[in-house]
């Protein structure tokens, strides 16, 4: 059962990083869908 | 302008013919009249232009009660406006419903509606171009309709045929019982890797259900604020453990791909339905022909699945349908079927949207598939749930199930035991 309780520890990290990831690299869906002329914050 | 249409109303005439109740057409021109008063002041200066002057019914301009009777289907005659844009009659370019120009208005509409136009825009890329995208309602009517109701139907029947069926069969026993000797089955990467989609898959699928069954489902249950906080929770959760499902995809596919190729002994295994009626089950290696076609059914649609998630994760950067509906075209598959040509020239919404259908309607047949993995893995069979539990079965499992594997296994131990020198 360890096997088990790894895996699901790692879903959790893996899509903790990828939301942050994400977001940290400009693929937030608001730096996508925003041009140069567009001030975000 | 307000004004100016109003004059235009009043003039026409068509409170006159009687074609509204007289109350109706009073409130009308009380209304005109009020528009009238109610002008800036600049108004009252306005100078009509030549050709702009009010027009009547008499001078052939369409009227309310044309249009009225052409939406009761009761137009019979060419409309007046056709016979004065015939006639070069129509307004002038700077007057209201004036023609633009060169092309009219109905070359102007259909140039926005079929993606022909120039649409210039100063944010938002490609998608923000399209002013008009007629696909979006046939995409949204089948998500709501046969897109859910199909799906559901499937699901719920694929629960309500398991239920049957294991009242009927009841759990499958191991046929000796078990012998208390254990073997490894599976170790703790193959166990970790299927773990890894596999509760990547369960959130997945509720979350993609959440996000299906909002309107007229989940948000008569929940309230609106209710939804609106499930649904944004979903989406983070569905859009970023999809990660976790791919990887773990990709690890399965490697550590069990050279077991799931297809063998001989699988075509018997299928034609005795796999002993799942009975008590004898047919020969098989590590993976039986059941087995490999789950394995195979996950990395197919599941692979599927993850193309057009990720194509959905990326909007319109992962375009890809009106790329095969060009090969299916050019293979001749919508001859085959007695179908029309497939779309191959598609707004970039469209792509998101056949992107989404798909990955639904793959979706759901991954998830009856492993709805009923689910079911034969646990409660449906006597030890069945160890493999990936612990990882070592029962050996009088292991021989009903996969009586190959487990005399090779005995094989493979007698050769190490032959090579191995005595001490």
């Amino acid at each position: 059962m360890r096997a088990m309780l790894i895996a699901f520890l790692a879903i959790v990290v893996i899509g903790v990083a990828a939301f942050f990831g994400l977001n940290q690299i400009g693929f937030s869906s608001a730096e996508r869908q925003s041009a140069p002329s567009v001030r975000l914050d | 302008m307000v004004t100016r249409t109003a004059d235009k109303r009043a003039a026409t005439g068509w409170h006159r013919r009687g074609t509204l109740p007289g109350h109706a057409a009073r409130l009308l021109v009380l209304l005109a009249a009020l528009l009238c008063l109610g002008a800036p002041a600049a108004d009252a200066q306005y100078v009509r232009p030549p050709g702009d002057e009010p027009v009547t019914a008499e001078q052939g301009r369409q009227t309310l009660a044309d249009i009225i009777a052409r939406q009761k289907g009761e137009a019979g005659e060419r409309p007046h406006r056709d016979w004065d844009t015939a006639q070069g009659n129509a307004a002038g370019i700077g007057a209201t419903l004036g023609t633009r120009g060169g092309p009219s208005d109905a070359e102007v509409w259909e140039a926005l509606r079929f993606g022909t136009a120039e649409v210039n825009v100063s944010a938002g890329g490609e998608p923000a171009r399209v002013v008009i995208q007629d696909g979006g309602m046939w995409w949204l009517e089948f998500r709501e309709g046969p897109l859910r109701t199909y799906g559901g139907y499937l699901l719920l029947g694929t629960i309500a045929l398991l239920a049957i069926f294991f009242a009927i069969r009841g759990r499958i026993r191991i046929a000796k019982g078990k012998s208390g000797e254990t073997i490894q089955r599976f170790d703790g990467l193959e166990r970790f890797s299927h773990w890894l989609i596999a509760g990547s898959f369960v959130l997945l699928a509720f979350t993609g259900l959440i996000e299906l069954f909002g309107r007229g489902g989940l948000m008569e249950l929940t309230g609106k604020e209710g939804y609106a906080t499930l649904a944004r929770v979903s989406k983070v959760i569905h859009t970023n453990v999809a990660w976790a499902f791919i990887i773990g995809l990709v690890m399965i596919f490697v550590l069990w791909v050279h077991h799931n190729l297809p063998a001989r002994e699988d075509l018997n295994w299928i034609l005795k339905g796999g002993g799942i009626v009975g008590k004898h089950h047919p020969p098989a290696k590590k993976f039986n022909a059941g087995q490999k076609l789950i394995f195979w059914s996950v990395i197919l649609f599941g692979g599927s699945i993850a193309v057009s998630g990720v194509s959905l994760l990326f909007p319109y950067e992962l375009p890809m349908f009106a790329k095969t509906f060009e090969i299916l075209n050019n293979i001749g598959v919508p001859e085959l079927l007695d179908m029309q040509p497939f779309p191959a020239q598609l707004a970039v919404q469209e792509e998101m949207q056949f992107a989404q259908l798909w990955h639904a309607i793959v979706g759901f047949v991954l998830m009856a598939i492993i709805i009923a993995h689910i079911y034969i893995g646990s409660i449906g069979m006597e030890g069945a749930f160890a493999a990936m539990g612990s990882g070592q079965v029962d050996v009088n499992w292991a021989t009903d199930h996969h009586s190959l594997w487990v005399e090779k296994l005995r094989e493979d131990e007698k050769t190490r035991a032959a090579a191995t020198p005595a001490e």
